[in-house]
Parts: structure tokens; C-alpha cells; sequence
């Protein structure tokens, strides 16, 4: 883990408020991990967690939203800019010993983390997307199939991409997006007996597992989203009803 | 040039991470040697492990943030085994953080601290964010005169009362717990405050209610040290909304011995080392030979 400044190589708008932001930076992260990252001073007060989105010999990158105070001033870098950045943080998951069929299934921006996983599985891997209406993040995607949801209609199935998974052919399931997705995923696999992993987002203070603000509800207490986590075991995450 | 002796202890220099935001400091541990600090305060400890409270636990506000955690921890018995014995490999003061749901809560969990290697307990009277019984120990002095006179008498380390801002009069309640016997006061807990999601017409927190902190509060933490520095003759933690070298010193001349630094570690993970820092080079370029020199100048 380092704090450091990087600079800004890259950040495009991919889709609608939907960013890639592209930093120099060397670092070994594992999928799943995320980084928190500042671009300001004062405001906002907090800084605020990304997931590894892709990484190459000299850069890390994210996709993000904007959706407030934060990633508007994020949207707004240039290149040559700096971005202060503590990370790699989090566990992340150990993807050396995947096996057999994996299944990515992500909705909205959830899907940042998981084309970091695509890259780096080296097992059969297929991916749902499911987005409102635009689709991002998809572009050098590494997977066998893709199957990609709209809301709108606008690109492949029109519905929830949930509707169209089926968890029942695969060894693994890894899933990232909307808690209501999330917990869908969860259920279908349960059904299958089909194993799970949950990445799970949380507004987060210090994010190295200090401050016991972004904690999640799992069946052995409350747990770090930021520390013992963000990937957790799907049977270990409490949904609320 | 920044060493401060208090209650038979040396603190290398003033600045000393504050409960809740450093946990038991082996993360920050990881980012950074936390032993160059003043002193280290352990997230607030009960007698028994706590969960803490459900749902959202953090929201950002202008210039601070709230917080509803709940004294979320593993227990005085856990922490003693398991926590403390690292905390006690860093060469700095060990402040244990004592929370509590009743008086008989506080006295069992402070009889355990006492007996331990904390080297100083921090009775912590004023947590917004658990309200078992219905009792906050930290609004009225009458209430808070009664833990602090149990605690004491079981307690011979030195005692800090951890004070709340939402006290119905600061000064008074800092003059009663140390009648009671309190070694020294640290001030200001987070204030109760709260948000409300607009949308959903409901408010954030499960609890309703959550605790401020951070830069915002500071002009009125300040007011309130500076209050309670001239009222009582006890060593003063002065705390709240801490960023910077200059803030720190502003709360030192309004009458603190030491600082505590929160939510400016969430800011800048090396704020307390960025802060030990600035007040030595604030010292040399002033001339001013020790901190000693300018606490309560003002």
C-alpha cells in the first residue's frame, strides 16, 4: 500500500457521465482491489474508492459515475494533472487457481471491477452485462461469450441481465453492480449450488479498515468493506428483506 | 523542543491519533511508522463485543462528515489479548477508549483497563451513537458525576473524561468530573447531528441521529478548550476538526496539553505526521523553544 501522486494520462468520457481514467502509476493489484483517490484539497472532505478497472505495465485505470461532489471534480482532470492515491487496498481475490466455467455478471458500473477479472482468469470466462440503456466499459473486454442486457432495448436483451443468466453450466460466479441485482445473483446460484463472490460497494472513510464506517452485514458479524473485503463469499453476505 | 510530560508520562510530542479513526492502529502502522505520534487512542472499547449499528454509517456534509458506527468492537477482554500487545510494540502512549451502556458497564470494563498496559484510560461519556437505556452520560453533569466518581474508584491510571459538545453546559460538566476526580479532560466529541435523504423523506441514519465531525466543528471545539482551559487547573486533549499544524496550535494556545487528530487522517492518511512536523518547523521559525511555552498563552 502507497500514497502517492500520480499523473493524469488519460480521462475520457466512454458514455453518458461515465469516465476512464487513466494514471501513471506501477503497481501489483489483484481484481477486485480498489484504490481511494483525491483530486482536491479541502472538498469533499472524504476521499473516494475505485476498483481496478485495468492495469498495463506503466498505468492503472477506473471507470467511474459521476454522481456528486467527487467524481464531478474527478471528471474535470486533465491530462498531466495529479491525482493523490492510496492503494492497492482491500483483499481481492486470488484468481491463480480458477477452474473450469466462470460467469462475470455486472450491472451499470459495477462491471469496472470485473473486466479487471476477464483480463487476468485464465479459465473460460463468460460475461452478462446489463446497463440502463448506453453500454461502456466494453471495448478489449477479454471473455469466450458476451451477453450484454439494456433496460431500454437499446443493445442486446431488452430487460435486467439476471432475466438471462443462468448460473446452472458455470463452476464459478463472481458479481458486481446493485445491491437488488446482487442479491438476484445470489439466490439463482443458491438454487444451483453454484459458488459465488459477492464484490460489494460501501461509502468509505479511511478505506484501509480503520474506521469501521463502510462495514457490511455478514453471517459472522459485521465486516470491513474495505478491509476484510470488497470481495466476500456470496453464502457469507446478509441481504437485508 | 516537543516533549510534553503529563500524569508521570513523556509524550515525544502533542499530537495524538483520536478514537474511532485509527482503530488499533495497525493499518495506519502499514502506511507509516505510527510510533513517531504522541500517543495513540484505541477505537472505544466495552466491557463486551459490539456489533455496532445497522445500515449506513457514514455520510460526507460540507467540510466534515457524520458518523453512526455504534461502538462497533471486539470487547475489552479481545483487545487486551489481542490488540494491545501490538499496540504496546510501538514505542508511544497507549490511551484505551472506555464506552459503556450503564455504570456497572463502566466500572467492570474500567477495573479490566486498569489492571492491563494501557498506559492512560479515556472515559468516553459522550458517544451520540449508542443510546441504550435511553441515558447519555454526557449531557447532564449530575448524570456524568456519577460514572466518573464509580470509574475513579476503581481506576489508578491516569483518567481522562472524554466530553461531549451537546453538554448543556461544557464548563460546568469539565469542572464536575474533575471533582470527581478526573486527571484531565479531552474535548469534543463529535455533536449529535443529523441528514435527511429528501427523496426517500426519511432521515440517513437508522439511528436518526449521527456524529459530526471534522473541520466544520472546529471553530466551536476551539471555543469550548478555551473554555473549559480557564476553569479547570487539569491537563486538556483538544479535539476536534484538527487538519492542519495551525489548527493544532490554535487549540494549544487555547489551553490544550495535547491534540487529538480524527478526521484528518481520512483527509490525508500522514495528517498527524504531517501535523508533528508542522508544529516543530512553526516552533523553530518562531523561536519558540518548547511547546511547553505555548500552551494556554492565549
Amino acid at each position: 500500500m502507497q500514497y502517492s501522486s500520480l499523473k493524469v494520462l488519460e480521462n475520457r468520457e466512454v458514455a453518458k457521465n461515465i469516465f476512464k481514467l487513466k494514471l501513471e502509476g506501477k503497481y501489483n493489484v489483484k481484481p477486485g482491489q480498489f484504490f481511494m483517490l483525491r483530486s482536491w484539497e479541502d472538498e469533499p472532505t472524504l476521499s473516494r474508492p475505485f476498483s481496478i478497472y485495468d492495469k498495463g505495465e506503466n498505468y492503472i485505470s477506473f471507470l467511474y459515475e459521476v454522481k456528486g461532489k467527487g467524481t464531478e471534480k474527478l471528471a474535470k482532470l486533465k491530462c498531466q494533472d495529479t491525482v493523490k492515491v492510496l492503494g492497492p487496498l482491500g483483499n481481492g481475490m486470488d484468481i491463480s487457481r480458477i477452474k473450469g466455467k466462470v460467469a462475470l455478471v455486472g450491472g451499470g458500473i459495477g462491471i469496472a471491477p470485473l473486466f479487471y477479472f476477464a483480463k487476468k482468469i485464465e479459465a473460460h470466462v463468460d460475461i452478462y452485462f446489463g446497463f440502463r440503456d448506453e453500454v461502456y466499459g466494453i471495448e478489449n473486454l477479454k471473455c469466450k461469450n458476451l451477453y450484454i442486457s439494456t433496460e431500454s432495448g437499446k443493445v442486446g436483451y431488452k430487460g435486467y441481465i439476471t432475466d438471462i443468466f443462468n448460473p446452472f453450466d458455470y463452476n464459478l460466479v463472481i458479481t458486481c453492480g446493485p445491491l437488488a441485482m446482487m442479491k438476484k445473483v445470489k439466490d439463482v446460484c443458491k438454487k444451483t449450488a453454484t459458488p459465488l463472490y459477492l464484490l460489494m460497494e460501501s461509502k468509505m472513510a479511511c478505506g484501509i479498515g480503520a474506521c469501521l464506517v463502510c462495514t457490511c452485514k455478514t453471517k459472522d458479524g459485521m465486516k470491513r468493506v474495505c478491509k476484510d473485503g470488497p470481495v466476500f463469499k456470496g453464502e457469507e453476505v446478509v441481504f437485508d428483506a | 523542543m516537543l516533549n510534553i510530560s503529563l500524569w508521570g508520562k513523556t509524550f515525544k510530542n502533542p499530537v495524538v491519533a483520536a478514537s474511532g479513526t485509527f482503530g488499533f492502529s495497525r493499518e495506519y502502522n502499514e502506511i507509516y511508522d505510527v510510533s513517531i505520534l504522541g500517543g495513540i487512542v484505541t477505537k472505544g472499547l466495552t466491557l463486551n463485543k459490539r456489533e455496532g449499528n445497522e445500515g449506513i454509517r457514514c455520510f460526507e456534509t460540507s467540510s466534515g462528515m457524520l458518523n453512526s458506527v455504534g461502538l462497533q468492537n471486539p470487547g475489552i477482554d479481545y483487545f487486551i489479548e489481542n490488540e494491545l500487545p501490538f499496540m504496546k510494540t510501538l514505542n508511544t502512549i497507549i490511551i484505551a477508549n472506555l464506552g459503556g451502556g450503564s455504570i456497572e458497564e463502566y466500572v467492570q470494563g474500567a477495573e479490566k483497563l486498569d489492571k492491563s498496559d494501557v498506559d492512560i484510560i479515556e472515559l468516553n461519556i459522550s458517544c451520540p451513537n449508542v443510546k441504550e437505556g435511553g441515558v447519555n452520560f454526557g449531557i447532564k453533569s449530575n448524570i456524568a458525576r456519577e460514572v466518573v466518581k464509580e470509574v475513579r474508584r476503581v481506576v489508578k491510571k491516569p483518567l481522562v473524561v472524554k466530553l461531549s459538545p451537546d453538554a448543556e453546559d461544557i464548563v460546568d460538566m469539565a469542572v464536575t468530573c474533575v471533582e470527581e476526580g478526573a486527571d484531565g479532560v479531552s474535548l469534543v466529541n463529535t455533536f449529535k447531528a443529523m441528514a435527511i435523504d429528501i427523496y426517500k423523506k426519511r432521515p440517513v441514519f437508522k439511528n436518526v441521529f449521527a456524529g459530526l465531525s471534522g473541520p466544520a466543528i472546529k471553530p466551536i471545539a476551539l471555543r469550548m478548550v478555551y473554555e473549559v482551559s480557564k476553569a479547570v487547573n487539569v491537563p486538556i486533549m483538544g479535539i476536534g476538526g484538527i487538519k492542519d499544524y495551525k489548527d493544532a496550535i490554535e487549540f494549544i494556545m487555547a489551553g490544550a496539553s495535547l491534540v487529538q487528530v480524527g478526521t484528518a487522517n481520512f483527509i490525508n492518511p500522514f495528517a498527524c505526521r504531517d501535523i508533528i512536523n508542522g508544529i516543530e518547523n512553526f516552533l523553530k521559525e518562531e523561536g519558540i523553544n518548547s511547546i511547553n511555552e505555548i500552551i494556554g498563552v492565549i
